[in-house]
């Protein structure tokens, strides 16, 4: 006998003790996929026969069961399963998790059962159990179907069990080995004239009349149902995709307008209404076989289809990820009629759930059903039923590419109930006045997370990070739809071993050597705040792209995502700014983008943190002058009296000198800002914009796009000093040296060493994507006034960077990651993981003075 | 960091016998974090002048845990190899033991009399400004010479910061003058360098005593000394209360009734909010913003069959798991109180299914833009039948004396709203998440301005 099972489903062997179940099992599947209730007897309570743990036993034998269905897995249960009570919990539990119960019946003769138990050890129950045990079979053959199972394959002889042959079949939903590439067609619903032209605009070429339909090479089309109604000719769109499928150059699901035409041809009673009379009167003028074929045809199509490898889902009104690729009455009603409350609106049409705005699935879901005035991606799943039968346009999604294409209706063929289309054609959205898209789950960034990430493979993400980080930004951050990537953290130079400097060039020059890297930029660090700068064309870029639609035109933010400014019209006069000059410097048409992200640095520093200026630095430097100054007067009184206190005075003397210089170090940092005009900005990297993300370009490009923009607007952007360095070659590293002694020893901040190339690998992964360096008066104010004292600085270059460079190059993978998921359009969800991540990697406790 | 006092005694130099250190002869002594060193700039009959300076070694004392606040490079860029704080202080006790003992056997009839001393520090950070100061130091009979340091001299619009050039004059005897600064230093700057413990009470008895117990600042210095912490100041109140049994009971309880008679506007909210779950005839509460409990604790006394804290901060949670007691209560009630970790600007599907929730004073420390992903949250997938929110009406704060004009109540409040703004707020969510909303005051209705709390009541 050939029993081909459903894959998954959930396999019930049903027979006495002594029928074969466990060898059966044995013989036919993997050791993993059984589950026995002698195995979960001995779990609970050491012994396999106990039977006082049997209801123990079977709620692991439910547990585990569930968790495989869940996955789903195919799961075989090995117990005596005679009675109707203990078969019913496993019924229930297939169907919980839609997926189909066939049962496997070993009714073997009496004899032989009663003899294998009895040459088994602890099976002397003696014969009235075997009895007992058959006769409860008995009565329960007859019925299994009704119960539930799907299959039922009785085997009664040992000969039948030994040549049963068990095949597995993948679920008719299943068509995952089936990779296209695809085209899947919205709601057709009659419109057979824009469906050829659609056809015809991806290549397909459609013999005259519908005859026969020739794809491009290798490509099929996937229809979303909804091929019938309304429209002005049903029977030529069934003639069509019939052909089609018979072809083998379509895939066709249901629509719930499919479905009822077929209660109707069927003979059922059917409320003729929705456009179903149109149907019917078209159909009127084909003959009875046309009729006939049609409603065959419809009648058998499968629920969904998972396609590609498992990526690409397609249903009519849509399919959460619980239900993809399963088979139950509640997963075909979610597939034509989609997730509903039972509720109706004051129309009368369903009152929906927002499946999609939870959506959060590996695979992308294809669908119809609603009419929205445009088709956009929502957390990976997108809605083509662009409503031609209404006057709207009939939408084809090309996969692998994503591609939209589409053929505007003739005409209006019916008046939809719900007006669908705004009065201007850029309506908003159906997706968006449905869900609130910008609410991401909780459970989107809790808990410990790994996070694959294509230059650095997987970052992992701890529960304490991730806890942390939840506090950080939901108190302090901006608007996660603004906060599509965060700067990673830098590490400086290894330590120098010169007198009197923690750091020098040529350590990050002999780094980047070592690591097969021989040109790198040196770029000039201004001491202002980094900024990462997006820069919108306008607010309907930043409503269409972001989501936002508070008007905001862009936004600046810090490296911990925080608002740069509280005032909003600051901000917008930034933007305002930056807008000017990339529209002078034809930055937008040169990127063919409506917005941009520049990385930045904004002065000055006291900008953003005049606060910490003065209680801080300037406090310190009051306490210290007053203390110095009343010390030197003191000791001089002292001396002048003839007491020997030389030493302590020369060295309180240099002690002043280095207060004098910190002080002098901060104040560089400092100026009064009354409006924009007193800040500066420099941009550096010209990250991401819709065309892509930059990170393949180098620095020069990168220098290039910002110079062009400081070009249009020279007194209010900065630009970056640089020098571009061969670390293989002495004079070129020399004059770099020289470079950044010169704008150090003027008091400025250093420099960033960076790989030219911007990516660069190196021997162990990808190389620190920069490192600082930064200049000695500049370091006082981070290790201290007098860190520079030989009696400090040797104490302190025994610092540990190994840390911190790990964070920099994990942060930069993920904020790199974040921007590259935005661009490819992923669901906001997917963005925000990587951004939250660099936010959590950052709560790690590292030095801060590194 | 400097100290130097001088004398006019006379003869000046007897200065020299009573801190057993020689005007012609400077020193230097070793210290856990660095070195002190003494020397008299001024030796004559008529004036003599002591200098102690007291070198901190910076690097040494960056090796100090985490805790420092916000900024953590304010352990490395500090005050305190300049400014007079705990560190002077245990210089003092290192250098000048014995003065402070009030022991000298070269003039002991010295020992015992107030001279003229003039005590002068440049630099002395003092949390609390000059007034503090002077509340500090005048009631121990102190002519006090604060003034406050100019930040910045290139940057004269910064003002000043909390350090203060403090001047001390009196006539005093020194061991008093060496005690009363070991002690007020470190309370002035409301800090110390190092682990304060129990042994740290007996110090403050021994240097405090003769003083302490009757200054009018007894309380704050207390405090401020133990840093802060109930274990330490209680016990150290008791002790100075045996010994200076004269507090006057009379007091107390006038003082009582005074608080009496203004509930706090806190606890009239919170009973408010009681009230109206209670009223709402709701089973399973959510507290969302919950903080260290406040709310959850009387809502368990209530009876509720379910109670749920929520909050962004788990430190508030641990505050809240500990005043709730979470883990010494029985079974039965362990199972009715739960505290989660949620950020309310993230959907949380764990707060689906309750029939009311309180957000109290919570909404105003959301940013604009993220109190509508809040929303969301609450009214749109949560969805509890009544829903109770309060915030600070903004119209009030005219009426507080001690908020300056323009001035938010909470430096972390991002907004504060009129009723009209509040109730046009309540309006919106209402409409869009199908809730009808009332509102109820809190706190004394002004005829004027309103109440200083205001309420909505949300209900399905």
């Amino acid at each position: 006998m050939r029993i081909d099972l459903p894959d998954p489903s959930l396999v019930v062997l049903i027979g006495p003790s002594g029928s074969g179940k466990s060898s059966f099992a044995r013989a036919h599947f993997k050791p993993t996929e059984v589950i026995s209730s002698d195995l979960c007897r001995g779990l609970v309570a050491d012994d396999e026969n106990d039977q006082a743990a049997t209801g123990d036993a079977f709620a692991v034998l439910n547990f585990i069961a569930d968790l495989r269905l869940a996955q789903p897995r195919l799961t075989v249960v090995d117990a005596t399963n005679v009675q109707r009570e203990a078969r019913k919990p496993l019924i229930e539990l297939a169907r919980r998790r839609d997926l189909f119960p066939v049962a496997v019946v070993l009714d073997m003769p009496e004899a032989l059962c009663q003899e294998r138990n009895d040459m088994r050890p602890n099976r002397n129950f003696g014969p009235h159990v075997v009895r007992r045990q058959r006769s409860q079979l008995k009565k329960s053959l007859k019925g299994l179907g009704r119960e539930g199972f799907r299959r039922v394959w009785v085997l009664r002889t040992p000969e039948q069990v030994d040549a049963a042959e068990i095949t597995r079949k993948p679920l008719w939903t299943d068509r995952r080995a089936e990779s296209g590439p695809f085209d899947v067609i919205g709601d057709v619903h009659g419109c057979y004239g824009e469906l050829v032209e659609l056809l015809g605009e991806l290549g397909y070429e459609v013999a005259p009349g519908g005859v026969g339909v020739m794809p491009p090479e290798g490509r099929r089309a996937v229809f979303v149902g909804d091929y019938v109604d309304r429209g002005p000719d049903t029977p030529k769109v069934l003639e069509l995709v019939m052909r089609m499928s018979e072809q083998g150059t379509a895939i066709c699901l249901p629509g719930n307008h499919d479905i009822k035409l077929v209660r109707k041809l069927k003979g059922r009673d059917v409320r003729i209404t929705h456009g179903l009379a149109e149907s019917l009167a078209q159909l009127e003028h084909r003959p009875p076989e046309f009729r006939e074929r049609a409603r065959d045809f419809l009648d058998k199509l499968v629920s969904h289809v998972v396609l590609d490898g498992g990526g690409l889902v397609v249903a009519h009104a849509g399919m959460k990820e619980e239900y993809q690729g399963r088979s139950s009455g509640r997963v075909r009603d979610f597939a034509l009629f989609g997730e509903t409350t039972g509720e109706t609106d004051e129309l009368g049409l369903p009152v929906r759930l927002g499946w999609a705005s939870d959506y959060r699935g590996h695979a992308a879901v294809v669908y119809g059903h609603t009419p929205v005035a445009e088709a956009e991606w929502l957390n990976d799943t997108i809605n083509i039923d662009t409503g031609c039968v209404f006057g709207g346009k009939l939408t084809a999604l090309r996969w692998p590419e994503r591609e939209l294409v589409s053929v505007p209706a003739r005409r209006r063929y019916y008046e939809p109930a719900k007006p669908f289309l705004a009065p201007e054609d850029a309506a908003p959205s159906v997706a968006q006045e449905d869900r609130p898209a910008f609410l991401l789950d909780i459970e989107d960034v809790a808990g410990k997370r790994i996070v694959q990430t294509r230059l650095t493979r997987t970052v992992t993400i701890r529960e304490d990070q991730a806890t942390a980080a939840i506090e950080v930004m939901s108190r302090f951050a901006m608007d996660p739809r603004w906060v599509i990537h965060l700067p990673p953290t830098m590490a400086p130079t290894a330590t120098s071993q010169r007198p009197e400097l923690l750091e020098h060039p040529s350590e990050a020059f002999a780094e980047y050597r070592s690591s097969g890297v021989a040109r790198v930029v040196c770029e000039e660090k201004h001491m202002g705040s980094r900024a990462i700068v997006i820069v919108c064309r306008d607010a309907e870029v930043a409503r269409q792209r972001f989501g936002v639609d508070t008007g905001d035109t862009g936004a600046v933010f810090t490296r911990t995502g925080r608002p740069f400014f509280d005032d909003r019209a600051l901000t917008e006069g930034i933007l305002s700014r930056v807008r000017t000059a990339a529209t002078q410097s034809s930055l937008w048409d040169e990127l063919g983008t409506g917005w941009v992200l520049l990385d930045c640095e904004l002065m000055p520093w006291s900008a953003k943190a005049l606060e910490l200026v003065r209680r801080q630095y300037a406090a310190v430097g009051a306490a210290a002058r007053a203390g110095l100054g009343a010390t030197l007067a003191t000791l001089e009184a002292a001396s002048a009296r003839g007491l020997e206190l030389d030493g302590l005075l020369d060295r309180q003397r240099v002690r002043a000198g280095h207060v004098e210089r910190y002080t002098e170090s901060y104040r560089r940092y400092v100026w009064q800002v009354d409006g924009i005009a007193d800040l500066r900005l420099a941009p550096f990297h010209l990250l991401a914009a819709e065309s892509g993300v930059f990170v393949d370009r180098d620095h020069g490009w990168h220098l290039d796009r910002c110079d062009q923009l400081i070009a249009a607007d020279p007194d209010w952007l900065q630009h970056t000093e640089r020098r571009v360095v061969d670390v293989t070659d002495e004079s070129s590293q020399a004059e770099a040296v020289a470079w950044w002694e010169a704008m150090t020893g003027a008091g400025g901040e250093g420099m960033v060493v960076k790989p030219w190339s911007f990516l660069a690998h190196g021997r162990k992964g990808l190389a620190q994507p920069g490192i600082k360096c930064r200049g000695r008066e500049y370091l006082r104010i981070i290790y201290g006034p007098e860190y520079a004292d030989p009696s400090q600085i040797d104490r302190l270059r025994g610092r540990g960077l190994g840390r911190k460079r790990s964070l920099a190059v994990r942060e930069f993978g993920l904020g790199v990651e974040a921007l590259e998921r935005f661009v490819r359009r992923e669901p906001l969800y997917r963005v925000h993981e990587c951004a939250f991540g660099v936010l959590a990697l950052e709560s790690e406790p590292v030095d801060p003075r590194l | 960091m400097l100290l130097t006092i001088s004398t006019t005694h006379r003869p000046a130099t007897d200065l020299g016998f009573l801190l057993h250190k020689h005007p012609e002869r400077p020193q230097t002594f070793g210290l856990p974090f660095g070195q002190a060193h003494v020397f008299y700039p001024e030796a004559s009959r008529e004036l003599c002048r002591v200098a102690l300076l007291v070198d901190v070694d910076p690097v040494g004392l960056v090796r100090r845990g985490s805790g420092a606040g916000s900024f953590a490079l304010a352990e490395y860029v500090n005050d305190r190899p300049y400014a007079a704080s705990s560190f002077m202080s245990v210089g003092l006790v290192n250098v000048f033991k014995t003065a402070m003992a009030g022991t000298c056997k070269e003039r002991p009839e010295l020992v015992g009399s107030a001279i003229p001393l003039e005590a002068s520090l440049p630099a002395v950070p003092a949390r609390g400004g000059e007034s503090l100061v002077r509340g500090l130091f005048e009631p121990l009979g102190y002519s006090v010479d604060a003034t406050p340091l100019q930040l910045d001299p290139q940057f004269p619009e910064w003002g000043e910061g909390r350090h203060v050039g403090l001047r001390l004059r009196a006539e005093v005897r020194l061991a008093d003058l060496l005690n009363h600064l070991y002690v007020l230093l470190p309370v002035l700057d409301d800090d110390k360098h190092y682990w304060v413990d129990d042994t740290e009470i007996e110090k403050l008895m021994r240097r405090g005593e003769g003083w302490l117990g009757q200054h009018p600042e007894r309380d704050l210095i207390v405090r401020r000394y133990l840093k802060h912490q109930a274990q330490l100041y209680h016990p150290a109140f008791a002790q100075l209360d045996e010994t200076a049994p004269t507090a006057d009971h009379g007091d107390d309880e006038e003082r009582e009734e005074a608080l009496e008679e203004r509930v706090s506007l806190r606890d009239q909210r919170l009973g408010t909010v009681e009230s109206v779950l209670e009223a709402s005839g709701a089973r399973r509460v959510l507290d969302l913003g919950c903080g260290s409990g406040a709310l959850l604790a009387r809502l368990m006394r209530a009876g509720y069959q379910e109670v749920v804290g929520v909050d962004v901060s788990v430190r508030s949670l641990e505050r809240a798991a500990r005043r709730l007691k979470l883990d010494t209560l029985s079974d039965d009630r362990r199972e009715r109180i739960k505290l989660l970790h949620s950020p309310l600007t993230y959907r949380d599907k764990r707060l689906v299914g309750y029939d009311a929730a309180a957000l109290v004073e919570v909404i105003e420390h959301l940013d604009p833009p993220r109190l509508a992903a809040a929303e969301q949250n609450v009214f749109g997938s949560a969805r509890p039948g009544t829903v109770v929110v309060t915030t600070p009406n903004v119209e009030y704060n005219v009426r507080w004396e001690t908020l300056p004009a323009g001035n938010l109540r909470h430096p972390d409040h991002r907004f504060e709203w009129t009723r009209e703004e509040f109730a046009a707020w309540a309006q919106q969510v209402g409409t869009r998440h199908g809730y009808s909303a009332r509102f109820i005051p809190v706190g004394p209705d002004d005829p004027e301005v309103g109440p200083p709390t205001q309420m909505a009541v949300f209900e399905r």
